[in-house]
């Protein structure tokens, strides 16, 4: 039966383009504030993507994390290397060969890694899912200890180990703390031994 | 409103429903974000007249010169659109764009009425914050793009303002997504449903004091005065804005008032209760929709008015704060964020939190009709419960936000104790 065009694949492959596209004018770039522009358009795209998945947490997140991030990246990549009007950088012969082994063998990682996921390969369009179910309040639970995702797994072997994600995350959350009152802590110390040379 | 208009075309055409109603939902919000615009920039000059003892605009349309926006926007076409010769040109082109698509955007998410939006999200309130955020990005490109010291500066403040406002006021949203148990922007409007107690600025003193904060860490993120440090126009000319003219320079300022009312309507909707009126009318009389198709439009339109006239309400009240308060100085700013509106909120958050747990009654357990807890019971969603935003990253205290999370369910029972036993 002819069904039309699937949205979502046209979709996926849209956000897709358009985040291929800008990624690589990222690379191309030598304008420090275009690059940075590119690459909020990249990940933008990238939570595109997340939306259309019905990962709205994690499309939101995407958003306030990397794209605001990036904000940061800009300010100090302006503040700290400019040295005249427009801030320029030049990548030399080593440093291409360098850059292109590193990407290069992420690349030959990551594409046998699409490939080798069975459920992903030669779906017909019937298998495919209609609309797509939001998944924060599954998040959400996750992260306090109950996965009620597991509740709908097959393999009785898999569902085991339904405390959750609520451990990982208070060491995550002690681990920033830490880290913040480290950074107040530096910052203070360095004033308190500038009034001492004053005195 | 897709599944409605899809039965109507073959299978082959149904992508032309979808696109039809997608087109419906943008022009919707774009005439929204423009004639607000439109009416905003005109209700500035009367407010700033009137506050200033003088007229405002009194020629342009008639009695109260309510064509001044339109004629404005005509001399704003006609202008040369002019770029510096040292500019970075795509970028400085580029630059009011970015803005513009960001402080659109954040309407997407925003419901009118129950359900109206043009997309329900699951997370709306960290959505429209998230992308919010975003506007900033186009005026540090302008501020960096135009190759000028004043925009530059004007740039670097608004980044250094808009990062630290953004910590109070994510603090602030916490409060009432954690007293709702929802993201969903309709599940937190749905609750404060009945009488205006039930708004959640009277849920508790926090609550109350939460939403004047709110109210000026908003103010602070869009940039508007007594935080406009970005344009600043006695020690910055125009800031980053110094360089635009013509219709790239009103784009600026389309997504400057887009804003203020995604702001308004957000703080709406989260604290002054929404498409809720004051007096619960449309369910009193039954413009509900479980009603009818046709009640629920109704009510619906009616609950899109109290939207707005909120929205309006508090973008007039900023108004008023910029022509009454002189502009801070930039250290000044910072000190009121990080000295003042941070720690204000996160204690706000802790008590707030603690009311909740413990279940202590408030205005709205004592309004003279039914119990509020019947109608939060009554809602479809309140089982479907997403907890608040756990974001670790920003303070500890948002391990209680999630243990809050947890305990609202068992805590709504606890609450409705005490109530049922008085009745």
């Amino acid at each position: 039966m002819e069904q039309g065009i699937y949205w979502p694949s046209f979709f996926f492959l849209l956000f897709g383009a358009i985040s291929c596209l800008f990624s690589v004018a990222v690379v191309l770039t030598s304008n420090i504030v275009r690059m940075a522009f590119y690459l909020v358009l990249a990940l933008a795209a990238t939570s595109g993507l997340f939306f259309l998945a019905g990962a709205d947490f994690v499309g939101a997140m995407q958003l306030m994390i990397y794209v605001g991030g990036t904000l940061v990246l800009l300010i100090f990549g302006v503040m700290l290397t400019g040295k005249g009007p427009f801030v320029s950088l030049s990548t030399r012969g080593g440093e291409w060969i360098l850059a292109a082994l590193v990407g290069g063998s992420l690349l030959a990682t990551l594409l046998p890694a699409t490939q080798a996921v069975d459920q992903w390969q030669g779906i017909s369009r019937d298998e495919l899912p209609q609309t797509v179910s939001p998944t924060a309040t599954r998040l959400g639970l996750g992260l306090l200890g109950a996965r009620v995702d597991k509740l709908d797994q097959p393999n009785p072997a898999l569902r085991e180990g339904m405390s959750g994600y609520l451990l990982p995350f208070e060491i995550v959350s002690i681990h920033l703390l830490v880290v913040l009152i480290g950074a107040a802590y530096l910052a203070r110390a360095k004033r308190r031994r500038a009034t001492e040379i004053v005195e | 409103m897709a599944e409605f208009l899809a039965p109507y075309f073959s299978t082959n055409w149904q992508w032309v429903a979808y696109l039809l109603v997608a087109l419906v939902h943008c022009a919707l919000l774009i005439g929204l974000v423009a004639k607000g615009a439109l009416l905003f920039i005109w209700l500035e000059r009367k407010v700033s007249g009137r506050i200033q003892d003088r007229l405002g605009p009194t020629r342009v349309g008639g009695k109260f010169g309510w064509l001044q926006t339109l004629a404005d926007g005509v001399k704003l076409i006609a202008k040369e659109d002019v770029t510096p010769g040292d500019a970075d040109r795509m970028l400085f082109k580029l630059a009011p764009y970015v803005s513009f698509c960001a402080s659109f955007a954040a309407f997407i998410a925003i419901p009118f009425a129950a359900g109206w939006a043009a997309q329900n999200l699951n997370t709306g309130v960290f959505f429209v914050l998230a992308v919010l955020g975003m506007e900033v990005f186009g005026v540090i490109l302008a501020g960096y793009a135009s190759a000028s010291k004043w925009s530059l500066f004007g740039a670097m403040r608004e980044a250094a303002q808009v990062v630290s406002y953004e910590v109070p006021l994510g603090i602030c949203a916490v409060v009432p997504v954690m007293i709702a148990g929802s993201m969903d922007l309709n599940v937190i409007g749905e609750r404060q449903a009945g009488w205006f107690t039930n708004w959640f600025v009277f849920h508790d003193p926090f609550t109350f004091i939460t939403f004047w904060v709110y109210f000026t860490c908003s103010t602070a993120s869009v940039n508007r005065a007594p935080f406009d440090l970005a344009e600043a126009e006695s020690e910055l000319v125009a800031g980053f804005h110094t360089e635009y003219s013509g219709l790239r320079w009103s784009f600026f300022f389309m997504a400057e008032y887009g804003s203020m009312l995604v702001v308004s309507l957000l703080a709406a909707i989260l604290f002054l209760g929404g498409w809720n009126g004051p007096i619960p009318i449309t369910h009193l009389v039954g413009l509900t929709a479980e009603q009818g198709v046709l009640t629920g439009v109704v009510g619906g339109l009616l609950g899109i008015g109290n939207t707005l006239f909120k929205g309006a309400a508090l973008v007039t009240v900023m108004i008023w704060v910029r022509w009454t308060l002189p502009r801070l100085r930039i250290d000044q700013v910072m000190t009121t964020c990080l000295k003042y509106c941070t720690p204000i909120a996160a204690a706000m958050f802790l008590g707030a939190a603690l009311w909740n747990l413990s279940g202590i009654p408030f205005l709205n357990d004592l309004a003279p009709h039914r119990a509020p807890l019947e109608v939060r019971e009554a809602l479809p969603n309140s089982t479907a419960q997403a907890e608040p935003p756990a974001d670790g990253t920003e303070q500890p205290e948002s391990n209680d936000a999630v243990a809050q999370g947890v305990s609202s369910a068992d805590h709504e029972t606890h609450v409705a104790g005490p109530v049922q036993a008085r009745r």
